[in-house]
């Protein structure tokens, strides 16, 4: 063998790598545990263990720095190193079954959590009593939605996702018949009464009595970033004018001067525009038909949430009221929909719907490991418990 | 003679331990025991009053005796009497010194509340007493202060608790966490005061009996009012009046001491004293539960005895059939409260530690066989004490941090047996006198937030996973915390003794290397099962979530420590350094996790936790420091 291939091998299988890896993973860990505090959860898998790096800026400017392994880094080398070193030392033996077996199973566990930080979905679901919906909403991305509303019966939907606006510049989309020119966006803004005199950008719409404040970006678990842009249509016979979009407006737990739809008429159509939060449309509908949220007699302390819900698909092949409880979600169409919050004086059920397609991984990878420790260890038992009788 | 000792030792503590399970005894003529027993619902939870008693007490002033430093014997016998007078006579309450307030919590808090030197310096009679507060053998100022005492500063107190409420927890400052702290424990006392009576009543029982003769005309007048018609303006105003009394009796009432109506189906759904005497406007005459608690406080003030006692038992004759079950769960946890199994361990476990490490200098098998004893004796005291906790409540045996506690020192010290059995060098009874004694100490500080059979939250409402999860994960952390201190072991006696042998030192690392493996087994299943549960409950396997990545980080502390061991990379020693870093490693996710301000527990207990913490995690580096200490420096390896 080539010694420099050789070199290579024996650097990832060498225990002591896996030791240096276990290592510096716990440093990680404990690290993103106390930013935690500070950047959220979200900001925190963002920020250490779904990246290669954990960036820090330079104290002073904003370029970002390596400054620590992240998640996939270790993860991804510690997925080498198992798997090069099962390779290199693999001997079909009972004595090593248990090791291997729980070995075998962590390299699904790890294979599994990347599965998951790649193809899992968040979203929530937030439905008033008596209410119907189709779709569930993101947490945190938001979308620019242009929806041609001519028709009573259905509505023509153009999303743009937010990473685009960010970006800027001009869009056509082959189902609008004008431009969208993008303007200034804020990643989090508030929005406030436009005082006497001020002036805005804004030609049309909620927006022209308002005041736009860019915000810093939170990082905080029950707080959310409330983007906003301004955004012109421009026909072929010239501006429709320049709205300013936010989350915040035409939102039912604004203050009223924000609550209306942007809407507008253009060749006959009519047409809102708004930014929302991202949607993402089932083949179903869940009408919410009760919410209850029950406290222990005298106390404050919550014993049970629960809601009645109505789950009918489109094909109308399942047509049935479920009841989901804490602990105890709904599982349809590969969607898990659990109990999540509630709001507006117990009328507001809040639902989390989260969509999964690796969750089969880490149960197989617990048998596994579970079963390979128990082999392993019990063979040390009985060695060390014939051992012993042995001397006596 | 060598043989009967160990024997003897365990007759006499097992003994001991028995006659605390004797039925508790009443003082005086007073059925305060039966009283103790009678059931009221606080906190979602029906509990005697016995345990309201106690872990008011706790919560108040940190202890359950009420006394006053200069006189040597309390100043009521029980728990139960000093709730009695709370509920019945607060005047007398008033003067108790209940309210922990100590000038090295907060001297600050102190000046607040008008508490110069004058109140807090204490003045013995005796010249002895006077030499011994000298010398700090007995207490020289006064921690603990009167209803009474506090309550010219009580609006003051107020304000600042008002100014404080905004400012997130863990920004607080030490005065301004000790005053929200102080308010807390004020408003529960208060709400004591209102749970069976008004405080400002001099005879509550002849004023609602008053009140339900007054109520036909009353509401005749109210009526007429409400018509425009003529009516008797101060029967309408005594209607009001009365009705603003029991309304805020009844939102400020702690104890839910009435018993669901007959017809009712829900046997939770008690209520407080204050809400049904305003039920008394519809049916016309005061509920008999109202009234029998309003006759005890009559019967208590006025020292009838025998009143009080019959009362006591008519009360709970007619709970009868219907809350038999809750009943005697009720009596079975006054039996449990006077028992005090994990007190008892304490002691036990101290004495059991003390007897193994002498056994290493000199007595070898009596001593370790005494301590094996003992050990073995807290261990069945623990066991019962867990089991009796489990039934009350129903549930698995951790449900809190408390409990949690408890399960640890349980399952470490149950392994430490097992290891005692097979190489009986003492070494085992060691680590669990020193496990045992310091877990059931931590329960101990836990147990001053309040009450420990507390109901679970809706999202922790699940017996399957409890049982499962919680159980395997806290095997976990025991197992880890037990490795490292058997390694602790180690190295002290290694260091500091000449008893390490080679023979205890091989011992000692196959102990500390089967304990790593099972700790290794425990926490890998049980952080995976608690992935599952999520998984179940809230369709994802992994949060990242604090107490999630303190769990993994055992995991890997103790997959690093065996993949070091196999890998050649320690040897004995390096295995026993490794071994205590797990222990810090358990002590943060154990506890550390909690502080960051995502626990459910009490930020005062846990913001004094954070300084033990830092404390501990600084004596475990120091003693992984003085093991790199060339062997030859270490008085059982020094040649020569």
């Amino acid at each position: 063998m080539h010694p420099i291939v050789k070199q290579f091998r024996d650097f990832f299988v060498a225990l002591k790598l896996t030791v240096v890896l276990l290592t510096l993973s716990i440093v990680l860990i404990f690290w993103a545990t106390l930013a935690q505090v500070q950047l959220g959860i979200w900001g925190v898998q963002e920020k250490f263990f779904h990246a290669f790096f954990v960036l820090e800026k330079l104290p002073g400017t904003s370029i970002p720095v390596p400054v620590f392994p992240g998640g996939y880094f270790l993860g991804g080398l510690l997925l080498i190193n198992l798997v090069a070193a099962h390779i290199y030392r693999f001997r079909l033996e009972w004595k090593k079954a248990g090791i291997q077996l729980t070995h075998l199973g962590l390299i699904l566990l790890l294979l599994g959590e990347l599965f998951t930080s790649l193809l899992q979905v968040e979203s929530n679901m937030r439905l008033d009593e008596g209410e119907t919906k189709h779709y569930t909403e993101s947490y945190r991305t938001a979308e620019l939605a242009l929806l041609d509303t001519t028709n009573p019966d259905f509505n023509e939907v153009v999303a743009i996702p937010e990473a685009v606006l960010a970006d800027g510049g001009s869009l056509q989309h082959p189902k609008l018949p004008f431009q969208i020119r993008l303007g200034e966006y804020y990643p989090n803004a508030g929005l406030q009464m436009l005082p006497p005199g001020a002036k805005t950008p804004v030609t049309a719409g909620v927006g022209q009595t308002v005041q736009l404040v860019p915000l810093p970006l939170t990082y905080k678990q029950d707080e959310r970033n409330l983007p906003a842009a301004y955004v012109e249509l421009v026909g072929p016979g010239g501006s429709l004018g320049t709205w300013l979009v936010s989350t915040l407006i035409s939102s039912p737990q604004s203050p009223p001067f924000l609550r209306s739809t942007q809407t507008f008429t253009y060749q006959g159509h009519t047409w809102e525009i708004a930014l929302r939060l991202k949607r993402y449309y089932h083949p179903f509908a869940v009408t919410l038909l009760k919410f209850t949220h029950d406290i222990y007699a005298g106390t404050d302390i919550p014993k049970n949430f629960s809601s009645r819900i109505h789950l009918r698909t489109d094909d109308a092949r399942q047509d049935r009221e479920v009841l989901i409880y804490m602990n105890n979600p709904l599982r349809h169409a590969g969607l898990t929909f659990y109990q999540a919050g509630f709001d507006n004086d117990d009328k507001t059920t809040i639902l989390q719907v989260v969509r999964n397609p690796s969750w089969v991984l880490p149960y197989v990878s617990c048998i596994m490991m579970g079963l390979g420790l128990l082999i392993q260890f019990g063979f040390h038992l009985i060695g060390f418990i014939r051992r012993r009788s042995g001397t006596n | 003679m060598k043989r009967w000792l160990p024997i003897a030792v365990l007759v006499l503590t097992a003994g001991w331990v028995a006659s605390t399970l004797r039925p508790p005894q009443n003082a005086g003529d007073f059925d305060l025991v039966a009283f103790g027993r009678l059931p009221v619902l606080v906190n979602g939870r029906l509990k005697p009053l016995d345990t309201v008693a106690r872990t008011s007490l706790l919560v108040l002033q940190g202890r359950q005796r009420v006394s006053d430093p200069t006189n040597p014997v309390p100043l009521v016998a029980t728990p139960d009497e000093w709730l009695a007078d709370v509920l019945f006579n607060p005047a007398k309450a008033d003067a108790y010194p209940t309210f922990r307030l100590s000038a090295t919590d907060s001297p600050e808090l102190l000046t607040l509340m008008g508490l110069t030197d004058a109140e807090t310096k204490i003045t013995y009679d005796s010249a002895v007493m006077r030499t011994l507060a000298v010398a700090d053998f007995v207490p020289g100022t006064r921690t603990r202060f009167s209803f009474n005492q506090l309550q010219p500063k009580l609006p003051e107190l107020e304000r600042q608790a008002q100014l404080a409420e905004p400012i997130d927890t863990q920004v607080r400052t030490g005065f301004q966490k000790a005053v929200i702290q102080l308010r807390d424990r004020v408003i529960l006392y208060q709400r004591l005061k209102h749970s069976v009576q008004l405080p400002d009543s001099p005879a509550f029982l002849s004023e609602i009996v008053r009140f339900q003769q007054s109520v036909p005309a009353g509401v005749t007048a109210v009526r007429a009012r409400q018509k425009g018609e003529a009516h008797d303006e101060a029967a309408f105003k005594a209607m009001l009046a009365a009705a603003q009394r029991y309304d805020d009796m009844g939102k400020f009432g702690y104890l839910l001491t009435v018993p669901p109506d007959a017809g009712e189906k829900d046997l939770t759904a008690w209520k407080t004293a204050g809400n049904t005497l305003l039920e008394t406007f519809e049916t016309g005459t005061v509920n008999p539960n109202v009234m029998a608690y309003a006759a005890l406080g009559a019967a208590w003030r006025n020292h009838e005895a025998g009143q009080f006692n019959e009362i006591v038992r008519l009360f709970r004759e007619q709970l009868g059939k219907r809350f038999e079950t809750q009943l005697l769960k009720s009596d079975v946890e006054v039996r449990f409260n006077a028992a005090e199994p994990f007190y008892k361990g304490i002691i036990l476990y101290a004495l059991a530690f003390l007897c193994a490490i002498t056994s290493w200098l000199i007595w070898p098998e009596v001593l370790a066989k005494s301590a094996f004893y003992l050990v073995g004796l807290a261990w069945l005291l623990a066991t019962a004490g867990i089991i009796t906790r489990m039934w009350l409540e129903g549930r698995p045996p951790v449900t809190n941090l408390y409990s949690s506690a408890l399960f640890v020192g349980w399952g470490s010290v149950a392994l430490c047996l097992i290891l005692e059995k097979i190489y009986k060098n003492g070494i085992g009874s060691a680590a669990a006198g020193m496990v045992g004694f310091i877990t059931l100490i931590i329960a101990h500080m836990l147990s001053l937030s309040g009450d420990t059979l507390e109901m679970m939250r809706a999202v922790l409402d699940t017996n399957l996973w409890l049982a499962t999860h919680v159980v395997v994960v806290t095997t976990g952390y025991a197992s880890t915390f037990l490795a490292g201190f058997l390694a602790l072991i180690y190295v002290l006696r290694g260091l500091l003794t000449k008893s390490l042998d080679k023979d205890t030192a091989d011992a000692l690392t196959r102990m500390v290397y089967g304990i790593v493996c099972f700790a290794t087994l425990c926490s890998l299943v049980g952080t995976v099962l608690g992935g599952i549960w999520a998984d179940q409950s809230w369709g994802r396997f992994w949060g990242w979530d604090p107490k999630e990545n303190g769990a993994v980080m055992i995991v890997l502390w103790n997959a690093i420590v065996l993949h070091a061991r196999w890998g050649g990379l320690v040897k004995q020693r390096g295995l026993m350094c490794l071994a205590i870093a797990g222990n810090i490693i358990t002590s943060w996710s154990w506890f550390g996790t909690n502080m960051l301000g995502v626990g459910l527990h009490s930020y005062g207990f846990m913001d004094a936790a954070f300084w033990w913490l830092i404390i501990f995690v600084a004596s475990q580096l120091a003693l992984i420091a003085l093991a790199q200490l060339p062997l030859e420096k270490w008085r059982s390896f020094k040649t020569a």
